[in-house]
Parts: C-alpha cells; sequence; structure tokens
C-alpha cells in the first residue's frame, strides 16, 4: 500500500496549495457573503433583482467564462487588476492570489444562499423584543440575529470551502496552471491524466479530494441539522 | 405618570382611531380580535409608526406626526411583554433577564435582579433554557425580562391567551402585584372579561379599530349598551364589596354590598378586604317581593333603571341597587308578566354558588372560591 500514500513534492504542493487557496478564498468571501444575504433577505432597494442575478450568475455560467470575464477584469490589463496592483500591489494574473478570487466568485452563490436562508428562518420578532429592551439595530444584529444564523454561516463557509477545492474550469482559464503557483488539486489530477505514467498519482489525488469533499460534506450536514434544530427552537420560544 | 395616545392610522381596508390616557394602575384595552387593540400598543412601542397621532408619557413625546417626530423603540423605555414571550432561544433564562439592563441609566443595583426574580417566583429557572420551561413559565420570565430593562410603561399583549385556565391562575396573582407594586402605567391587551374584569383599574373598550367606551369596570358592565362589544355569555355587572364576616358552621364568607349582604362559598381572605365580584346577568333572577320559601341565599333589593333592547326571546335589565349597577338577563315573557318598568322596585335573587372562581377580583386570588357547596 506504499502506493497510496508515497506523494511525490509536486503532489504534496498541489495538495498544500489547494487548501491555502480553499481557506483565503473562503474566509475573504465571508464579509461580502453576509453582506450580500443581509441585502438580499432584509432589503429594499431598487436593483434587489439584479444583485440576486449578479450573486447567482457563477452557479450557471459556464466556468470558463467566469474565468475568462476575470481575466478580463483582473487581468494585468484590466481595469480592476490595475487598480489592485496599483492601490495594494495585488496582483491577481497567474498567481495563487488569482486562483483564491476564482475560487471565491464560484462559491460565492453557495455561501450566500446557505447564510439567507438561515437568515430567513430567523424569527424577526425576536429582534423587535430585543429593542423594546434598548438594544440599538446593530446590537440586535450582534446579540440576536448573528448567533441565531451561525450555522447558517457556518454551513455557507463550507459550501465555499469545498467548492473551492473542486474549482477547475474558471481556475485555469484566469490563471492557468503553474506548478507551485495556480496548480491545485483538479488541474493537478488533470495534467497526471494527461501524461504518460500519471495514473498512479491522479488515482491518489483522487483519493485525497474525495476525502475532503466527504469530511466537508459530513460536517455541513452536522451543522444543517444543529440549524434545524435550532430554528425549531426559536419557533417554539 | 401618564401616558397619553393619539392615533389615526390606516392598515389596508381597516382604520385605526383611537384617544386615550393612561396613569399608573392598569388600563385594559379590551375587544374582539380585529378590534386593533395589538396595534395600539404597537404604536405606543413604535413598532408602528401612524400616520398621524401622537404618544407622549408626561411631558416626553415619543411619538408626533404633526412635528415629525419618532423615537425609535429601543430608546422609548418602554416594556413589552408579547403573547408569545419571546424569549431568545439561545440565552439562558438569567441571561434573557439581563438582556435589557446593560442598557438602563443610572446605577445598577445589584437586588433588582433578585427583587424581581422573588416577585415572579422565577429563582429555580435562571439556568435553563427558554426550550424547557412551561408555557406560564415563560410568560414570567418574559414579564421579569420587560421590568428589568426598568420602563417607564408596560405594555402587555395578551400575556395569557396561549396558557391554560391552570397556567393563567398561575400568572393572574404576579399581575395583580405588578398592577398594585410596580408604580408605572401598565396597558394590557385582553378580549378576556374574566381577566379584564379582576386586573383593570381602567377599561377602554375598542371596537373596529375606536374606542367605545372608557371607564371603571364597574361603570363599563353596568351598561347594557355596550353587551353586544363586551359579549352577552359573560356578561354581568361588578360590586364593589367587601369581606365582613365567616359562617364557620356552613362554609359561608360574608360579602357587605352596598344594596346589602352577600353570602358566598368560603373565602380564605382576611376580613375587612376589598373585593370585585362579578355577577354574570345569567346568574341573577328578578322577584317582585322579597322571596319566601327559597332556597337561594342572597336577595339584593333594587330598582329597575334600564330595560335594555330585545331581539329575540332574551332582554337584559339593569337594577339600581343603592347606587351600584346590577344586570339581569330574563325572557321577554317575563319582563312582561312581571310588568317590569323602569322605576320599580323588585328583588333580584342570586345562588350562592354562582360565585365560582371567575366572579372574584381584586387583590386576592379567589382559593377556594369554588369549593362545593350547598345551594342554600
Amino acid at each position: 500500500m506504499g502506493w497510496l500514500t508515497d506523494f511525490s513534492a509536486d503532489e504534496l504542493t498541489a495538495i498544500r496549495l489547494s487548501l491555502w487557496v480553499a481557506a483565503w478564498a473562503m474566509a475573504c468571501s465571508l464579509p461580502f457573503g453576509l453582506a450580500a444575504a443581509m441585502l438580499l433577505a432584509r432589503g429594499r432597494f431598487w436593483g434587489k433583482s439584479l444583485l440576486n442575478v449578479i450573486v447567482h450568475l457563477p452557479l450557471v455560467l459556464p466556468p470558463v467564462v467566469t474565468g475568462y470575464v476575470l481575466l478580463l477584469l483582473f487581468g494585468r490589463r484590466g481595469p480592476l487588476g490595475q487598480f489592485f496592483e496599483h492601490t495594494i500591489g495585488l496582483v491577481f494574473a497567474f498567481r495563487w492570489t488569482g486562483a483564491a478570487l476564482a475560487s471565491a466568485v464560484m462559491g460565492f452563490p453557495l455561501m450566500v444562499r446557505a447564510i439567507r436562508l438561515s437568515l430567513d428562518a430567523v424569527d424577526r420578532r425576536l429582534e423587535d423584543a430585543a429593542a423594546t429592551l434598548g438594544a440599538s439595530r446593530i446590537f440586535v444584529f450582534l446579540t440576536v440575529t448573528l448567533p441565531l444564523i451561525l450555522p447558517g454561516i457556518l454551513a455557507g463557509m463550507i459550501l465555499s470551502f469545498a467548492r473551492s477545492l473542486g474549482e477547475f474550469g474558471a481556475t485555469i482559464t484566469f490563471v492557468s496552471n503553474i506548478p507551485g503557483e495556480t496548480q491545485t488539486l483538479p488541474t493537478a489530477i488533470y495534467v497526471f491524466t494527461q501524461v504518460p505514467g500519471g495514473d498512479l498519482g491522479a488515482l491518489r489525488l483522487t483519493l485525497v479530494a474525495v476525502a475532503i469533499s466527504v469530511i466537508a460534506l459530513f460536517a455541513s450536514e452536522a451543522v444543517a441539522r444543529r440549524a434545524a434544530r435550532g430554528a425549531a427552537q426559536g419557533g417554539a420560544a | 405618570m401618564t401616558l397619553s395616545v393619539t392615533i389615526d392610522h390606516r392598515l389596508g381596508n381597516f382604520r385605526l382611531a383611537a384617544e386615550f390616557t393612561a396613569d399608573s394602575g392598569l388600563t385594559a384595552l379590551f375587544g374582539r380580535s380585529g378590534a386593533g387593540k395589538t396595534s395600539v400598543i404597537n404604536v405606543i412601542a413604535g413598532l408602528i409608526r401612524p400616520d398621524r397621532g401622537r404618544v407622549a408619557i408626561d411631558g416626553d413625546v415619543l411619538t408626533d406626526t404633526a412635528r415629525r417626530r419618532f423615537v425609535p423603540p429601543h430608546r422609548r423605555r418602554i416594556g413589552y411583554v408579547f403573547q408569545e414571550g419571546r424569549l431568545f432561544p439561545h440565552m439562558t433564562v438569567r441571561k434573557n433577564l439581563l438582556y435589557g439592563a446593560r442598557f438602563t441609566a443610572g446605577p445598577r443595583n445589584a437586588g433588582e435582579l433578585d427583587q424581581i426574580v422573588g416577585l415572579l417566583g422565577i429563582g429555580e429557572l435562571l439556568a435553563r433554557r427558554p426550550e424547557n420551561l412551561s408555557g406560564g413559565e415563560k410568560q414570567r420570565v418574559a414579564i421579569g425580562r420587560a421590568l428589568l430593562a426598568r420602563p417607564r410603561v408596560l405594555v402587555m399583549d395578551e400575556p395569557l391567551a396561549s396558557l391554560d385556565e391552570a397556567r393563567k391562575g398561575e400568572i393572574l396573582p404576579y399581575i395583580e402585584r405588578l398592577r398594585d407594586e410596580m408604580r408605572i402605567p401598565i396597558v394590557y391587551v385582553s378580549h378576556s372579561i374574566p381577566e379584564v374584569a379582576r386586573l383593570a383599574t381602567t377599561l377602554v373598550v375598542l371596537s373596529e379599530g375606536r374606542v367605545a367606551a372608557i371607564g371603571t369596570p364597574s361603570e363599563i358592565m353596568g351598561r347594557l349598551d355596550l353587551f353586544p362589544l363586551t359579549g352577552r355569555v359573560e356578561a354581568g355587572a361588578i360590586l364593589n364589596t367587601r369581606v365582613t364576616g365567616l359562617d364557620a358552621r356552613f362554609g359561608l364568607s360574608l360579602l357587605r354590598a352596598a344594596a346589602g349582604e352577600l353570602r358566598v362559598p368560603r373565602l380564605d381572605i382576611p376580613l375587612g378586604t376589598a373585593l370585585r365580584v362579578r355577577i354574570r346577568a345569567r346568574d341573577v333572577m328578578i322577584a317582585l317581593a322579597p322571596p319566601d320559601g327559597l332556597s337561594a341565599l342572597n336577595v339584593l333589593p333594587g330598582i329597575v333603571a334600564e330595560i335594555g333592547h330585545a331581539d329575540g326571546p332574551i332582554v337584559e335589565i339593569r337594577l339600581d341597587c343603592a347606587g351600584e349597577p346590577l344586570i339581569a338577563r330574563l325572557t321577554r315573557r317575563s319582563v312582561e308578566t312581571l310588568a317590569l318598568a323602569p322605576g320599580r322596585q323588585v328583588y333580584a335573587v342570586i345562588k350562592s354558588i354562582a360565585f365560582d372562581h371567575h366572579a372574584f377580583a381584586g387583590t386576592i386570588s379567589a382559593a377556594g372560591a369554588d369549593a362545593d357547596a350547598d345551594a342554600g
């Protein structure tokens, strides 16, 4: 069974990079995901359905298209790419940061959906009750709303993380496939299948990907169960 | 402290146009469901911004649409006890109770929590979560939570509606204590006659978004014209009495009303206690002469003051019993046979067992009032 755990340096790099990119993608999209979910669940403003469409676009567009749009916007010559390079020195093109951006965008609709569903399940009357007790809106959010949607936030983070690990099309289109920089698990597996004698490496990485996904799904399932229980309690109280 | 409220507000096809004031003591907003009761207290608490209206506590204006003034709910200091409690499910009872305390001004009084926990009898529950409380316990915690935010006015939206009779009986004494011990106006929404007859110092009758009548419970309950609103089944006048004696041999308490003496099944209340007694119209018979050879123990002389409007076979008549109203429900046939007319001297006959636990209001819980007693 030595072949199963006998990872080459390149394979280990790809695994580490995948986890690293997914973690950043998840962490950086969280504040935006929370804000978008709040706007969609609670906001009443012109263009709300447009925002909803934009948020969900990466879910339905071919990933290659999303990757190409990112290349146009965030490439070295793209308007946003130039903006970030000149203001804070952040470059996306052909860097792991670009892989993280592509993963974050692809996982964003899943994160927003999970948080928005849990926001919809929150009993707004509890927020009214908190207000009559003297809590300002921001305090109501921090002490009542946020604790009640925590399971939804966790589920959203897990979904975003898992989606990042599987991200292929947008990543390879936007930042290519550079070992040690942008070569994540799926692209590494793809490369192995394209070269003679790469089967073993592809199988090893596939098993790793399966293991990570299974763990993520179990975790999300457990969180969802807790969330359902919490909502039932909230409804009964 | 005085709360004054003027509202003109449209909700779809429904128009709410109400005006009243509430002083210390308990002001009950009474009316059928859909009469606009909850909307009124939501306006008071700032959860609804009325189209036109004004809400003020003494000189402090909370809502005044004419001057574009609207204080948000969290700066009003109006305690709100909701029908369903609305405890925070992710906090223990203690944390629920102390939620509003951090926003209160002035020195934090360490004994305040203990005092209110004692008043409401919830000391055992502090470490528990709302999911593990009974309905009655939840409501007591909700009352405590509202009080610990040091409100200037307490509003309560049918706090007993979701509870069964036994749980209601468990909470009513606590609300009576609030009314008598906290010196703040309480606005209490209810559609239950026994509840408001027992608790209210002032009764505001709402009907279809308007104030139909304001007065003390005995004034309101003694008015025949309000029966369609207060409900015929439970309708009945309220007599103000005092406990004057005990007939130990037969297990009867003696109550003194202005019109005469009442004998009721034994009440465990000290002599001299003031007691409101609600006498339902359906429990009162009328005789033209002092009855003889009759089992009923309570006979009050009175004068026919008003004969109600009859639609169908039943008619209510109001008696003036030494200045206090008493309502009797008779058939139209009896009214004609006895030739009852305003000014006529009659005798109201009430069976002692008519006084069940619904009949007694005031400062006591009527423990033992529905004990077995012979019809006399």
